[in-house]
């Protein structure tokens, strides 16, 4: 179960206006100024939930995912994932959860995306038939083959992301943090992620939490939304409460954001 | 342990890989040290015996120094930790099990040694062949040779941690330029990688002797041809291993204050 009570998170931004004269004025005297990511937000997921992390963009999804994998330490506020405190001991939490940053990579450039797979198994401390299982699957499901024996740095965008969503998910992770994994994929690339993720979910009873701007990943997978805007959770609840009639599910949650200005 | 380990092979089979840096190192430590040997050449034909050491044990010093660069250089850095700070992509090695900072060591110090082991052995063999007194001789004794290769290793580890508490202070500054520009400045000097520390002013010296710096390439160096008094060598490795427990702590420290107040770049 996961679980964020009363989190805030603020992040100092060095402001100035264009121009060198600012510039040089800045030089002397910087003004910051405090952006608060996240306000007061609470909520909690329950395990094998399927939960779409929506909002405009700095609204706070990454900062959410950040916090709650471990990497940013709140201000103040409580969070806690299966019991564990992700910042506190940051070692014994992130070998149980797995994450996707839709915009980096995880993998080594240089080198045929096996040899990435492998050092995961090492540092994971992956069985070798637990490990031989994940891969065959993972393989299997998003059509990796060939791909392996290629430095990553000669994958297209797609064959990379799948890559790299199959190297957060060797350690059969019971949490899954996707930040925008579909960012940049082909049509059949998407369909093939979404099947896979929700797969994973259904086979493996993984929680899953994602953010993205693609609603139809949302409509695909998400069986609850939450929604964030200025660092504060709006909504709560089921992509059928946003709905109205038929329109177009962009149109709906851009009208969505402009009624709650966002 | 494994784990780290791991990284260590990674990191070596990926150095191993490039070849024509490998090739473009080797000429560039061969036309060093034949200038490096003529400067000396020179100074000493004014007169040799204004210098503390023989010629032949500083040619020794140059070959030795340009054969194992890789181990000694304080400016090799690994910019991919740098552009890692730099543009955020420190989170995914946040969200991994291991210890940040015994991770970039080993990576490091792989680094390092694979760079080492494709360009010492041509360098070595070159060296031997040259036609004394500019060829390299062989160590003062067996039991020479051996401290010879402790002291190395144990330079190794102080140079690495060194670059540890840069990559550290980068968690603060964002950008590593100045930081880079400062403490290799600073390091190549006093480690006595422009001028060996023997060549240095008595006082001057005996105070260089003291600093961190002279633990890194410095000792290895002097062992090695027997210049040292076995006195000065036992006080040579313990300020080694002193100066590599005191940086290596303080790049924990440092890593432990980074680490609960990092901000990930670029969103």
């Amino acid at each position: 179960m996961i679980a964020m009570e009363h989190v805030c998170k603020s992040y100092r931004i060095a402001k100035r206006n264009a121009g060198f004269g600012e510039a040089c004025k800045s030089f002397f005297h910087r003004k910051y100024e405090v952006i608060q990511a996240l306000d007061d937000v609470s909520f909690t997921i329950n395990d094998g939930e399927m939960v779409g992390y929506i909002g405009p963009n700095g609204a706070g999804k990454s900062s959410t995912i950040k916090i709650l994998s471990g990497i940013l330490t709140p201000d103040s506020g409580d969070v806690f994932v299966d019991g564990r405190i992700p910042y506190k001991n940051r070692i014994r939490h992130v070998r149980e959860i797995g994450v996707v940053f839709g915009q980096r990579s995880q993998l080594w450039w240089d080198v045929p995306v096996i040899d990435s797979f492998e050092l995961l198994k090492d540092i994971y401390s992956i069985p070798q038939f637990e490990y031989k299982e994940s891969l065959e699957e993972l393989t299997e499901l998003l059509s990796l083959g060939e791909l392996l024996r290629s430095p990553a740095r000669q994958l297209s965008l797609g064959q990379r992301m799948r890559c790299e969503i199959a190297a957060s998910l060797l350690h059969r992770p019971r949490i899954l943090f996707l930040d925008e994994p579909t960012i940049g994929l082909d049509a059949v690339s998407k369909l093939a992620v979404r099947e896979f993720i929700l797969r994973q979910n259904r086979t493996h009873k993984t929680t899953v939490i994602l953010t993205t701007h693609d609603m139809q990943d949302i409509e695909a997978l998400a069986s609850r939304i939450l929604l964030i805007g200025k660092g504060k959770i709006l909504m709560d609840g089921t992509l059928e409460d946003i709905r109205k009639g038929g329109d177009n599910i962009d149109e709906t949650v851009a009208e969505l954001y402009r009624s709650l200005d966002i | 342990m494994k784990k780290y380990f791991s990284f260590f092979r990674l990191r070596f089979a990926m150095g191993l890989q490039y070849r024509a840096a490998a090739l473009a190192g080797i000429v560039t430590q061969f036309a060093w040290g034949f200038m490096e040997i003529m400067v000396f050449h020179g100074f000493y034909r004014a007169d040799a015996s204004a210098f503390p050491i023989s010629f032949s044990a500083t040619v020794s010093y140059v070959w030795l120094q340009q054969a194992f660069l890789a181990l000694s250089a304080v400016w090799m850095l690994e910019n991919e930790i740098f552009d890692s700070i730099v543009d955020g992509n420190i989170a995914y090695e946040l969200c991994r099990p291991v210890n940040i900072y015994n991770m970039w060591y080993s990576r490091n110090t792989a680094n390092r040694l694979s760079r080492a082991v494709l360009r010492c052995f041509p360098v070595l063999l070159v060296a031997a062949l040259v036609p004394a007194p500019y060829g390299m001789n062989g160590p003062a004794s067996p039991g020479h040779f051996l401290l010879f290769l402790i002291t190395l290793l144990l330079g190794l580890a102080v140079t690495v941690s060194f670059n540890m508490l840069i990559y550290m202070l980068t968690f603060f500054t964002i950008s590593p330029q100045g930081l880079r520009i400062f403490f290799m400045s600073t390091m190549e000097f006093f480690s006595g990688a422009v001028i060996p520390l023997p060549f240095f002013p008595d006082k001057v010296r005996q105070v260089m002797e003291l600093l961190p710096f002279a633990s890194m390439q410095n000792v290895a160096l002097r062992v090695y041809s027997g210049s040292m008094s076995g006195d000065e060598m036992r006080r040579a490795v313990f300020l080694q291993v002193f100066w590599l427990i005191v940086v290596t702590g303080a790049g924990k420290l440092l890593c432990r204050v980074a680490e609960k107040r990092i901000t990930v770049q670029g969103g």
